[in-house]
């Protein structure tokens, strides 16, 4: 609970700090947080592209936190979401099953693909000391340069273009894709206005998968004798180790798993949005994102949905106040990089809440 | 001899913007505070640069600028990480993003909403000296700056007792948090430098994508480099050599191998490196803490 509340007072000290940046430049920040306001929650489809737009923060952010308890710093969760996007983008051209088939297969190949990248980094931590910070930086950029260098591979290339085959309608989890514009389905949805609007973005079975994640890490971190050893290996390598677990084997075990969460972030967002992937000129930035959802959810299973909620809705949101108010929209990153920043700082706000508490 | 000249410029010219920082990295993690905010405060330190090279008319003043740009994030985290005791990691993430955040909306407020300083003119960038932009000589003479000052100097002596054995400095009579603060400071100031040395030497802009990444690599360098100033660089000059082989591969009719395999290269050896040939580890006893 005072987890929580530190996190909340961050987050508001953020959003006061945004407005106050705002101010500064001579914007309103009360008509900003007014478009924000209304770019996120006045109209149906606005939702559904916050549902889209949170969906792969939040598994990034968990993917993040779940390393985090084992006393890893998964930077390398960019990385692994462009292997699991590479994944999804290739099996789900290439594979031709029935969409039962189809759909667990280019799933579970891409979590696997992106699991054993992620516990590259664990492994040579645990067997020959290389940090996990350095190792995942590089394993990111190794991610870029080979997912380019795929998609322009003879066969999966898409001629003249940036980037790959559309994925087959087979490996698709978007919802209702086909009947949206199916006769049936176009006069069922003339009649329910909200659902008509509410389904005209990609809305996918992705958000359900990331919950899903959210669920099943909270039971392996909090009831089972695994993430107890998990977190005992992050809270005290040494006293672990003195208690028989084997640390190595569970570093490699938790980057795994954080390898794997990353990597479904970027499978269901190549099956459920893109349909595709391009060539990558810098990193998009999801596995970063990931660690603010991290750092704000205060690295907890919940925390993560919630925060990556949060962010989804503020850098979808945030978009809107450049064309409405030509207020730069990186307000957004600004308030972001101070709410991590209070966020680092929580003696300051723990002195706060002392007071608070005499009162 | 034309293609080792193109190969040796070129790897002068990629390695500079890292060298700087990662030197600076080097100052700050010697005196024990963890900086992985590199990235955010080259952002910060392109912008500025562009911005005041611009107005001013003088690409020296533009360099300057672009150090206080990342000496001004250099605060933030220096007050975090000493006064606070904040999670280093942390703050330095944020670091990135305020850098990155504040680096493109100041950049839409002073030039119509875009996101892109405007170019600048040849004369306005800084100078060609002997075929190479001043800044790499500037780089070359910050090492052996750096290196005089960390093994020859008393205040580098006392920089590193801070970062190795806090305690005992503090027994000695020494203000750690002062040690720290310069090793933090001069490299937000270096960082930035870096960021500049992009800006308004090797590109003639500031964009949103210039830095993409350059504060890690540096990072990954200093670290390739043992903190140490003389191996950093080199380290440096490592991935600004691989990085020029790709363009010049890439510009090579002849030589049919796949640009984005060969960008793959100096990745790969650096793990190789760090797995094989690395031995135990050589951080700052007192890193992070």
């Amino acid at each position: 609970m005072k987890k929580f509340l530190l996190s909340f007072l961050c987050v508001l000290s953020g959003l006061l700090f945004g407005a106050l940046i705002l101010k500064l430049s001579g914007i309103s920040p009360i008509e900003a947080y007014k478009v924000m306001w209304n770019g996120a929650f006045s109209r149906p489809s606005y939702i559904a592209y916050i549902i889209i737009r949170s969906t792969p923060l939040i598994l990034t952010g968990l993917s993040v936190a779940f390393a985090f308890r084992t006393g890893l710093f998964n930077i390398g969760s960019e990385g692994q979401f462009i292997m699991g996007a590479l994944s999804a983008a290739y099996f789900g051209y290439m594979f031709h099953f029935n969409p039962w088939i189809q759909i667990p297969l280019v799933l579970g190949l891409s979590v696997l693909i992106s699991a054993l990248y992620g516990g590259l980094a664990g492994f040579m931590k645990a067997r020959f000391g290389v940090h996990e910070v350095i190792s995942t930086i590089m394993l990111n950029w190794i991610a870029l340069y080979f997912s380019n260098f795929m998609v322009n591979l003879e066969g999966f290339h898409k001629a003249n273009t940036e980037t790959t085959e559309f994925i087959q309608p087979a490996s698709s989890i978007t919802l209702l894709e086909n009947w949206k514009s199916s006769v049936a389905g176009m006069s069922w949805f003339s009649r329910h206005e909200f659902l008509n609007e509410f389904f005209r973005p990609p809305v996918n079975a992705g958000i359900f998968l990331a919950i899903i994640a959210v669920v099943i890490v909270w039971i392996i971190l909090t009831k089972t004798s695994f993430g107890f050893k998990l977190k005992a290996v992050g809270l005290s390598p040494e006293a672990a180790r003195y208690a028989g677990i084997n640390v190595k084997k569970k570093m490699t075990q938790s980057m795994m798993i954080a390898g794997g969460l990353s990597g479904l972030a970027g499978a269901t967002h190549v099956m459920g949005v893109a349909k595709n992937i391009a060539i990558l000129a810098a990193h998009e930035g999801y596995g970063f994102d990931g660690i603010a959802v991290s750092l704000i959810g205060s690295n907890t299973p919940f925390g993560s949905l919630i925060a990556g909620f949060f962010l989804g809705t503020l850098k979808y949101s945030g978009q809107k106040i450049q064309s409405a108010l030509e207020a730069p929209s990186e307000v957004i990153g600004i308030m972001i990089g101070a709410i991590i920043f209070f966020i680092a700082i929580p003696v300051v706000f723990e002195r706060f809440l002392k007071i608070w508490e005499k009162k | 001899m034309k293609d080792l000249i193109f190969l040796f410029s070129t790897t002068l010219m990629y390695a500079t913007p890292l060298i700087f920082t990662a030197l600076g990295g080097v100052l700050s993690e010697k005196t024990g505070v963890i900086n992985i905010g590199l990235e955010g405060m080259m952002t910060m330190g392109a912008f500025t640069a562009s911005l005041v090279a611009l107005k001013f008319n003088n690409p020296w003043l533009g360099l300057l600028a672009g150090g206080l740009g990342g000496f001004s994030l250099a605060l933030l985290h220096a007050l975090a990480c000493i006064k606070y005791k904040a999670n280093q990691v942390v703050s330095g993430m944020a670091i990135n993003f305020l850098g990155s955040g504040f680096a493109i909306f100041l950049c839409r407020l002073f030039f119509d909403g875009t996101s892109m300083t405007p170019p600048l003119d040849l004369e306005k960038k800084v100078p060609v000296f002997m075929g190479q932009y001043s800044t790499v000589y500037v780089a070359f003479i910050a090492t052996a700056f750096i290196w005089f000052i960390l093994s020859r100097t008393v205040l580098g002596l006392r920089m590193i007792s801070a970062g190795e054995h806090p305690k005992s400095t503090d027994s000695a009579g020494l203000n750690v948090s002062i040690y720290k603060s310069i090793g933090v400071l001069s490299s937000g100031f270096l960082a930035g430098l870096g960021g500049a040395s992009l800006s308004i030497a090797i590109v003639s802009n500031f964009r949103p994508t210039l830095i993409s990444g350059q504060g890690f690599i540096a990072i990954a360098a200093l670290i390739f480099g043992k903190w140490r100033p003389v191996q950093t660089a080199l380290a440096c000059l490592f991935f600004g050599f691989s990085q020029a082989l790709v363009i010049f591969i890439g510009g090579r009719e002849d030589i049919h191998i796949s640009s984005q395999l060969l960008s793959i290269l100096p990745y790969v050896l650096t793990i190789i490196v760090l797995v094989g040939f690395m031995g135990k580890t050589t951080a700052p006893s007192a890193l992070g803490e």
